[in-house]
């Protein structure tokens, strides 16, 4: 039986080299990390309310600032990624019927998180445009 | 008379290897310590789908979003208990699922025990840290200590 002992370049997706569950495989861990990271500054700037209004004040005026609203909104593409491909990993982890659904269910999460993302990008950045007009 | 084998798994093209059996599920850990983190990591994923989700929608999306906030909002909110209860509970499912995951992914990475423990011990003490802290001022926080700022 004649099979090829090397693969070529195109049996895969560009850079990482696997198959689309690979993808998400990896974009959990991104999302799962930078929101961890984040997490340990948010624990501390939210502890700062305990030492009264003038300090809290000063350190959420950070987000006055439309540089820190766009990663806000990368933080909350990140949670929501997670969270919807969180779903898709309890449905197949506690339904094994729906395994060899898999790819399918990799969609569903791409457009429900992409569905989600439309109405809260427009409203998030409403709230940029607000910031930078006043 | 045949000497060699035929080559198998590593060599098959793509399109075989999607044919792959899936009836039996994904992998998960068969016992121990592991198979309770596997079940910690989807039990709590479950309940932050909540309280996370709930959270980003309210703080970054609802009204003006983040620019709302201050320490008066923050002052009106935790006069519930409800409200504190909820920060509580996503702080400290937060901080063990997401440590739990860098102990997961260190599992990947970093090959050599010693290394990877003391990696691991340095987010257990932050973690443990900010849990301490978090819950210190979620339940002792009292605006009555600065009349007028709210």
């Amino acid at each position: 039986m004649a099979t090829r002992a090397t693969k070529k370049k195109s049996d895969y997706g560009p850079i990482y080299k696997g198959h689309e569950g690979q993808y998400s495989w990896l974009l959990h861990r991104i999302t799962g990390v930078a929101i961890i990271l984040f997490l340990f500054a948010h624990v501390i700037d939210t502890a700062v309310v305990g030492w009264g209004p003038e300090a809290y004040n000063r350190v959420v005026s950070v987000y006055e600032n439309p540089i820190v609203r766009l990663l806000e909104l990368g933080l909350v593409a990140a949670i929501l990624y997670h969270s919807f491909n969180g779903i898709k990993i309890m449905l197949l982890d506690f339904f094994p019927r729906l395994v060899p659904h898999i790819r399918t269910l990799g969609t569903v999460t791409v457009v429900a998180f992409f569905g989600a993302m439309i109405p809260i990008t427009w409203i998030m950045g409403g709230q940029i445009v607000d910031l930078i007009r006043n | 008379m045949a000497t060699s084998t035929e080559p198998r798994h590593a060599s098959l093209p793509p399109e075989r290897s999607r044919q792959r059996d899936f009836r039996g599920g994904r992998d998960r850990p068969v016992g121990g310590f592991e198979l309770w983190s596997w079940l910690f990591m989807r039990i709590s994923g479950i309940v932050l789908l909540i309280l996370a989700v709930g959270h980003v929608l309210i703080m970054h999306v609802q009204d003006d979003g983040v620019g709302r906030i201050n320490f008066g909002f923050v002052a009106t909110r935790w006069q519930s208990p409800i409200w504190r209860t909820w920060d509580w509970m996503l702080l400290v499912l937060a901080l063990i699922h997401g440590i739990n995951g860098l102990r997961v992914i260190t599992l990947d990475y970093v090959r050599k025990p010693g290394i990877r423990l003391t990696i691991n011990m340095v987010f257990y003490i932050l973690g443990f840290t900010l849990f301490v802290l978090g819950s210190v001022i979620v339940f002792t926080f009292d605006a009555s200590k600065w009349p007028g700022a709210t």
